[in-house]
């Protein structure tokens, strides 16, 4: 067909119009002939033929259009047009196009995370069916289960189609490097089917495999296969040793297989091998996970959960006194805490995104000014308002599509390196993250994004030409007075920029100044100096007696090591959770029916005071008392002896495990230590001996006397030379621990990240707005020209400049300052210690702002003052 | 959806010109719609070619060039088969829109 044969030949574009030439002229040309034959004169004729035939140019221009391939071929010409124009004004393109690139990359690359995080965090079926369960007391809301409690929940009718129990296990794994710790999870044997995961290799756990006594079978995951067993085929059936203890492999996960809520775990045993724990129904090491049936809601669920767990509470009043149960989406479960992070990033973003297209749109309006005249020619040779639009919508495409490609390649690497600095540690609970990438969602985000751009560049400059007076353009040219539409849409663009980057930069400043406040809460002890480390005894140890000559051993060696001044020992770390606790009540005092959880911290005798926690009264416990055949004893807080103790002196008074009849005698108060996140409040605790309740994982916590990082080594080898089968892991100073705890870890990625924007928001509204100033004293020459002619003085003129300089600011300030309130007062979630309203940091902000903003008015007020009058009046 | 409008009205004349006459040049298929129709119908010559070229592009009618009587190079267009399956239901639209616009002319 002839359309394809043009479409071939689009390059020839000479010769088609040339045809086309070719045909009018030969129309014309006959009528000629025919008029000549009636007997006109031969001027007559060919006035005659053109006058019938109508605007020739205009005829050949329609009869272009009505072919499509010339069509095409003029969409290209305009391509052409708008790649020289912006070739021909490099600095322009250059500009527009990187802060097209900065604004669009951001979004994009904060919305990959949302994709990824929000939109798709699970990859399981039907992942909206799954929730998380727990059992719940007043100072615990979302605690974990009780086994016996979960095995009488299976057993009745919940509307649940999978009831499942999951826990966290620690082995210790023999390698040829040497005994390491490796993470596990035992989980009833439905728990694959209820995620909806089938292993890649081998099979699934069978219903009954989670019996008590049957085979020790265990899955492992897709890595642990590649890692341990060099991804070998034949894996299935071998036996892996954990622990001393030999565990048949029965298949293999699926590679994107991940669980958030256990974070990174290589081994998932069935929970066959019920500890001590899992047997007492007052002990809760477990979690729970349910998918619900179909049709049922949430709230149904959890009304059933509670009603079975009062019936269990009437049933077995000793253990279950107090506990309710509840359940939460998983995705709430796993998501809970990042989600405001990464909505109020996305906002973040979405501000610099404003201030880049307002930037962009601002230096179109300058450019299309300038231009008014070479529109005003063109309009006046005949070019219709939509040909001239599509001129501008061209350019705006090139310049959206340039900066898009840009901004996406930016995205792409600002994700590979935001994930780079996400701690290896911390995505285990994130895994999802390692999956973020430019995925057809998010290129659909960013078709979108640069649609709503491109729109805008297209339409604001076409705005300013067609509300324009073509005749004054043409006669005035580049002379065009203030009045423009410049002045009209330029300025007020630049007050929505420095808005923009008001808000973004009071986030910064409140979400800056709350971590500085976390950081330097008050712990409770001297966090500098302490370096620590956790160890795993392997099952040598169980006895009792042997764990205590273990533990006195690590404190005596390590602490007469050089360096290092005291040693001691904990079951936990400091600044990490709050747990449930167990309920301890006064004896003596009437029982009220409500539990008492207090969270209770196994340490040597040495802990407290290597920690340089201050005692307000009494003593800590010393060594010999630290030992299972004596008396017990129990170091409390000073919350708990303001809770319970009110008005008394507590030392020398008992308190008591509820249901235990074991008294353990008071004998020191020590201030509070930060033992849950910085961000959370102080709660009741008690400190017993380590040797009363030991377990055989715990950390070793050492002050030292120099530099506390090159002690870390030193730490791990003389653990290994008193045993090497006792594994170590986890060493870190405690300050290292502290600032990379969760709640500081979240609170400084969205400090810098916001910090980041909105520097990025400051430098681009502080060029936009020198942009405006700049523009406006270059317009205004003449008029500053006349103005010193008729004898101004410098000084009035950069009052002048600066006088439009900082009513732009005020107004941007101001504005600013207003939506700030409104998006301080949406993210005082995240803000800790800090109010929405904190006048130091609108005062920072502000006089920030107001000093770039003078900066950027003083280069284009300088160039106005020294303008020379008679240059200037000369110029025009 | 039949194309009611004046374009497609000129669609038509050069079609039912060209089913009539044949092979015709454009300044032919002018000269026929004015003399055809008593001179009631005259346009500008020049806007018939966007027409021409339009129908040509839809494959309903072909062009070649070839000389005139009068020895002048001249592109000649003849109507295809599908441009006479086209022209019939031309036809057919336009005595719609007339029935159509002559109803509503009548209506008192």
């Amino acid at each position: 067909m002839s359309i394809c044969r043009r479409l071939l030949n689009l390059s020839k574009r000479s010769e088609i119009d040339a045809e086309i030439d070719a045909e009018l002229k030969s129309h014309i040309e006959m009528r000629i002939d025919d008029n000549l034959a009636d007997g006109m004169s031969p001027e007559d004729a060919r006035r005659n033929a053109a006058r019938r035939f109508g605007n020739r140019t205009l005829m050949k221009e329609r009869v272009t259009g009505a072919d499509a391939a010339l069509a095409l071929d003029s969409v290209w010409s305009d391509i052409r047009f708008a790649s020289r124009y912006l070739a021909k004004n490099p600095g322009f393109a250059f500009t527009a196009i990187v802060v097209l690139a900065l604004g669009m990359g951001t979004s994009i690359a904060i919305f990959a995370f949302i994709d990824t995080a929000l939109i798709k965090p699970l990859p399981y079926k039907d992942p909206g069916r799954l929730v998380s369960i727990y059992e719940t007391v007043p100072s615990c809301p979302l605690c974990n289960i009780s086994y016996q409690n979960y095995l009488d929940w299976k057993k009745s009718d919940l509307p649940f189609s999978a009831l499942e129990a999951w826990g966290w296990a620690n082995y210790l794994i023999h390698t040829p490097e040497g005994t390491e710790p490796a993470h596990g999870t035992r989980v009833s044997d439905g728990f694959f089917r209820a995620l909806g995961v089938t292993p890649v290799l081998g099979r699934d756990f069978y219903a009954g495999e989670d019996a008590p006594g049957a085979p020790r079978t265990i899955l492992i995951t897709y890595g642990a296969w590649q890692k341990r067993f060099g991804g070998s085929r034949d894996v299935i059936g071998r036996t892996i040793t954990l622990s001393d203890i030999g565990y048949s492999v029965i298949g293999v996960l699926p590679k994107d297989f991940h669980f958030a809520p256990r974070g990174e775990a290589e081994f998932w045993a069935a929970l066959n091998d019920p500890s001590d724990c899992d047997q007492r129904r007052g002990c809760h090491g477990l979690f729970g996970l349910g998918r619900l049936k179909d049709g049922t809601s949430l709230q149904t669920a959890v009304a059933a959960l509670k009603t079975e767990a009062s019936r269990l509470e009437k049933q077995h009043p000793d253990s279950n006194h107090g506990f309710s149960a509840t359940a939460i989406p998983l995705t709430v479960a796993v998501l809970g805490n990042i989600q405001p992070v990464l909505l109020m990033l996305l906002s973040g973003a979405f501000l610099l995104l404003i201030i880049a297209c307002t930037n962009v749109a601002g230096l179109l309006l300058v450019r299309s000014e300038n231009r008014k005249r070479e529109m005003a020619l063109r309009s006046a040779l005949g070019a219709a308002p939509a040909r001239l639009f599509r001129q501008f919508a061209t350019e705006a495409l090139l310049l959206v599509l340039a900066g898009g490609g840009l901004g996406l390649g930016l995205a792409y690497m600002v994700v590979k390196l935001l994930i780079k600095l996400v701690p290896e540690d911390r995505i285990g609970g994130m895994p999802f993250l390692l999956t973020v990438g430019l995925s057809p969602q998010v290129l659909a985000f960013a078709g979108i994004i640069a649609l709503v751009a491109g729109i805008l560049f297209a339409v604001v400059p076409a705005l300013c030409i067609s509300r324009a007076n073509l005749r004054r353009d043409l006669a005035e040219g580049d002379r065009g007075s203030a009045q423009s539409a410049w002045r009209r849409i330029g300025s007020k663009l630049t007050v929505l920029e420095l808005a923009s980057a008001v808000v973004l930069l009071v986030g910064a400043g409140l979400l800056g100044k709350s971590l500085y406040l976390l950081l330097h809460v008050d712990t409770g002890f001297e966090t500098d100096h302490l370096a620590t480390l956790r160890v795993a005894a392997p099952k040598a140890y169980a006895d009792d007696n042997r764990l205590m000559v273990l533990e006195r051993l690590i404190a005596n060696r390590i602490g007469g090591l050089p360096g290092i001044k005291s040693a001691s020992i904990s079951a936990n770390m400091p600044v990490r959770s709050w747990d449930g606790g167990t309920s301890i009540i006064v004896p003596g005092r009437p029982v009220t029916g409500q539990r008492n959880d207090i969270p209770e911290r196994d340490v040597s005798s040495g802990y407290l005071t290597t920690l340089g926690a201050s005692f307000v009264r009494g003593r800590g416990f010393s060594e010999a008392e630290d030992d299972p055949s004596k008396p017990r004893v129990v170091v409390i807080n000073q919350t708990l002896a303001k809770q319970y103790f009110p008005g008394e002196d507590p030392v020398g008074k008992q308190l008591e495990y509820e249901g235990s009849h074991a008294l353990m005698n008071i004998i020191g108060i020590v201030e509070d230590i930060k033992e849950g996140p910085l961000d959370a409040a102080n709660r009741a605790a008690i400190y017993v001996p380590f040797n009363q309740d030991s377990s055989r994982s715990f950390v070793v916590v050492v002050r030292t006397s120099q530099d506390e990082r090159t002690i870390l080594p030193v730490l791990t080898a003389a653990i290994h030379e008193i045993d090497p089968g006792i594994a170590v892991s986890d060493a870190i100073t405690m300050t290292d621990w502290i600032n990379e705890s969760g709640s500081a870890y979240l609170h400084r990625s969205a400090a810098w990240l916001v910090g980041g924007f909105a520097g990025l928001a400051l430098l681009l509204s502080v060029v936009g707005l020198y942009g405006v100033i700049a523009y406006s004293v270059s317009r205004r020459t003449r008029e500053i020209g006349i103005r010193m002619a008729l004898g101004a003085e410098r000084g009035s003129v950069y009052r002048m400049i600066l006088r439009e300089s900082t009513k732009l600011t005020a107004f941007g300030l101001g504005a600013g300052l207003l939506c700030s309130l409104g998006s301080s007062m949406l993210m005082r979630k995240l803000l800790f210690g800090t109010q929405a309203w904190d006048m130091p940091t609108l005062v920072l902000v502000s006089s920030a702002l107001a000093l770039s903003a003078l900066m950027a008015t003083y280069l284009p007020a300088r160039r106005a003052a020294s303008v020379n009058p008679v240059d200037a009046l000369r110029a025009e | 959806m039949p194309k009611n409008d004046l374009q497609g009205t000129l669609d038509l004349l050069v079609l039912k010109t060209l089913s009539q006459l044949g092979e015709l040049h454009g300044y032919g298929i002018a000269l026929h719609i004015q003399r055809a129709s008593d001179e009631l119908l005259s346009v500008e010559e020049g806007s018939l070619y966007p027409a021409l070229h339009r129908l040509e592009q839809g494959g309903w009618i072909t062009a070649q060039w070839a000389l005139t009587e009068t020895k002048r190079r001249a592109k000649y267009y003849k109507l295809s088969v599908v441009g006479k399956k086209r022209l019939l239901q031309a036809e057919k639209d336009f005595e719609t829109l007339v029935e159509g616009v002559r109803a509503i002319l009548r209506y008192a």
